[in-house]
């Protein structure tokens, strides 16, 4: 194979192929208002991507039919609509078993539909990425914003990072291909939002040029060969050790599924470089944290505030990553905190129990408040939480269960 | 294409099992073979676990003597007995989730279309009855509607036997099998009627003992893929273990179903007959002269 560097030369679409240091955090920025939607878009249009399968399920439509619209000026290689989410995810692991840069997007009960494929892409090594907008998956049908997919998300294999805002997701995207198609990683990444309030709000966010564009993949940088019929080693399943019941056959099956989680492991150097850190603290002397992911973080901030002008000092540990799991980091973040409180947009509280399985002292975990099923979380019953948790009165909130 | 995969690395020729010397050396790669030559050179598919007297083998068998570029042919298939063959085959196998055979091959021939552009990358499914027909229905007949490019071949041996011999869409009414203790209580699902609906430009339903006629088959239709639209070929394979046929008697089973429900048919397009006798010189579409009418 030739080792001739792309950078600065141009692709199909006449982008200059840039150094994706040099763009990422070099070049100038253009302020832009759009919605997170076409935030999406736009980080897609930069991404050289080859192909993107796309299906209709709210709150994901948009950005799916907006990517359209790149396709349409040149900009992918190839798009078309899938019949279902698993279809898609199945045609997306086609394209990248083929050597092709993929990206899709879905959520809710789009996620859990396709969700067969998704350890199917680990296992298989094909770094695509998915852009989930999470929802409601329950019944009665919600198709509201709800964070509780990404539970099943996180024991996929799959790399999953958790955006705030669209500016995050902007820079995440494009980030996102960089760290997933490491060689020594080589992982799908699950980008997820939480839906409606990132897709559909408008946000200021900073866009890169427009005529630059990331690298394009390179299939042979893969630990598995990709399939082709032009790279050897041909790869072929020479013996099914699916159906062997020996000791051959379990070590084998078990030593990939290792690999496959020690491959998201080693993602945590390249996304340390990346998102510069797996998690963002703020005042981490103080006696109460709010620790948190996704639009729950922009909430805490609000708290934070709120609790300011009252005096009480809290601090905050925004956490990006969730596969790979921040656990070094999180332990160091709140060892000097009494209180954390874990706010979530879902029922169960995943994060709370990850959280608690991470740290020493795991009582010190206050899994709430929790909303869901699309219920919004007003700064003020964070508030009230933090209030309760250290013993200072505060106003009932009617109809929260204050 | 590259041929690099089956070139000894430098220095290594010596290292190299037997059996991967002779896919080298007296393989198929880069040669035209047919199944006529059969036992006079290595074949992508020997070695195998499937049970004795399978018909399903044979047919694969030839099925991978009989894809025109075997070094540039990739196969994509799902759970099922075929699989176990397959995957023993010196061409590479894709196997994703259980049915999404197809999903998967349209994503891969459209990936490797846009690295690759005109040069030839053939995808060939291969799959059971009841992944194509059952699990795989919705994402089989969907590649068919969006005319991906690539062929799905059908190896139906009427029932799942993989997993012990449960009624599949394509058993036949009132066969006693698992899951249906009554008999089937409906009529083997017409795939080829659906295949000419969905618009595939290449349909043909063979059986496994006539070679040539196989052979031909998967020829074409691999080659119709390429350019024209998607291609089905649907073969009988049967299940000698779940159907209760003696070792001996499976090509005389294979016969009497060709003779009662399977007999040869074959739809091509007019599109995939002029672009086979344009582009690969068939002969056998080309129009006859109109024999001369006499008036007495």
């Amino acid at each position: 194979m030739e080792n001739v560097s792309v950078i600065g030369t141009q692709n199909k679409k006449g982008q200059v192929i840039t150094d994706p240091r040099v763009m990422m955090n070099e070049a100038p920025r253009t302020p832009s208002f759009y919605t997170g939607s076409e935030v999406i878009k736009e980080a897609v249009r930069r991404a050289n991507v080859d192909v993107m399968v796309a299906y209709p399920i709210t709150p994901q439509s948009e950005a799916a039919a907006l990517c359209g619209e790149l396709f349409a000026e040149g900009y992918i290689g190839d798009y078309f609509r899938g019949e279902s989410e698993f279809a898609v995810m199945s045609q997306c692991a086609g394209s990248a078993f083929g050597g092709a840069r993929v990206f899709t997007t879905t959520a809710g009960p789009g996620t859990l539909r396709a969700m067969e494929n998704f350890p199917m892409w680990a296992g298989a090594r094909l770094p695509i990425q998915c852009i989930v907008t999470c929802r409601g998956i329950n019944s009665p049908l919600s198709i509201q914003p709800d964070t509780i997919e990404i539970a099943y998300l996180m024991n996929t294999g799959m790399l999953v990072w958790h955006a705030e805002t669209a500016q995050d997701f902007y820079d995440w995207i494009l980030k996102g291909y960089m760290v997933s198609e490491e060689p020594d990683v080589h992982l799908p990444l699950a980008l997820c939002c939480d839906g409606f309030f990132v897709t559909h709000t408008k946000d200021t966010v900073d866009l890169t040029p427009a005529d630059m564009c990331l690298p394009p993949y390179d299939p042979y940088r893969s630990p598995v060969p990709c399939m082709d019929m032009e790279c050897p080693p041909v790869r072929m399943m020479r013996d099914p050790f699916v159906m062997k019941s020996n000791y051959i056959s379990y070590a084998t099956h078990a030593s990939w599924q290792q690999e496959i989680w020690a491959a998201a492991e080693r993602s945590r150097k390249h996304t340390i470089a990346w998102l510069d850190g797996l998690i963002d603290t703020e005042n981490l002397d103080a006696e109460v944290l709010i620790v948190a992911s996704g639009t729950a973080v922009s909430q805490g901030r609000e708290a934070i505030r709120l609790l300011a002008d009252e005096g009480i000092r809290v601090g905050l540990v925004k956490i990006k990553t969730l596969r790979p799991w921040p656990q070094e980091e999180l332990r160091e973040a709140t060892k000097h905190a009494t209180h954390i409180i874990v706010p979530e947009f879902n029922v169960i509280g995943w994060l709370a129990r990850e959280i608690k399985s991470t740290i020493p002292r795991p009582e010190r975990v206050i899994a709430g408040p929790r909303v869901c099923g699309g219920m919004t979380m007003p700064p003020e019953i964070i508030v009230e939480e933090i209030k309760k948790a250290l013993g200072v009165r505060s106003e009932v909130l009617a109809g929260r269960g204050g | 294409m590259s041929l690099n995969y089956v070139k000894f690395s430098p220095g290594f020729e010596a290292f190299m099992p037997k059996e991967y010397r002779d896919m080298v050396e007296h393989g198929p790669f880069g040669k035209k073979t047919t199944v006529s030559q059969m036992g006079s050179f290595k074949e992508i598919l020997e070695e195998h676990p499937m049970c004795a007297g399978c018909a399903m083998t044979l047919f694969i068998r030839l099925a991978v003597i009989a894809v025109p570029n075997p070094e540039d042919t990739i196969m994509v298939g799902t759970a099922g007995c075929g699989r176990l063959a397959i995957s023993q085959a010196a061409i590479p196998f894709v196997y994703g989730n259980y049915g999404d055979q197809n999903g998967v091959a349209s994503g891969l021939s459209r990936g490797l279309r846009i690295r690759f552009g005109d040069q030839p990358k053939d995808v060939v499914v291969m799959a059971g009855d009841g992944g194509t027909a059952d699990i795989g229905f919705q994402q089989v007949l969907h590649s068919w509607f969006r005319k991906e490019r690539f062929t799905t071949i059908m190896l139906d041996n009427e029932v799942y036997g993989n997993t012990g011999g449960q009624e599949s869409g394509m058993t036949t009414r009132g066969a006693v099998l698992k899951m249906a203790p009554l008999g089937k209580k409906f009529e083997k699902m017409d795939m080829v009627a659906m295949a000419k609906i969905a618009g595939c430009a290449y349909i043909a339903t063979v059986v496994p003992n006539t070679p040539r006629r196989v052979e031909s088959c998967i020829k074409k239709a691999v080659l119709i893929a390429r350019e024209v639209g998607p291609t089905y070929i649907q073969a009988y394979t049967s299940c000698n273990i779940e159907y209760a046929i003696p070792t001996d008697q499976v090509m005389a089973d294979a016969k009497a179903v060709e003779d009662d429900r399977y007999k040869f048919a074959e739809y091509v397009s007019d599109e995939a007959k002029e672009y086979l006798t344009a582009r690969y010189g068939y002969k056998e579409f080309v129009q006859k002269p109109a024999a001369a009418v006499t008036h007495a």
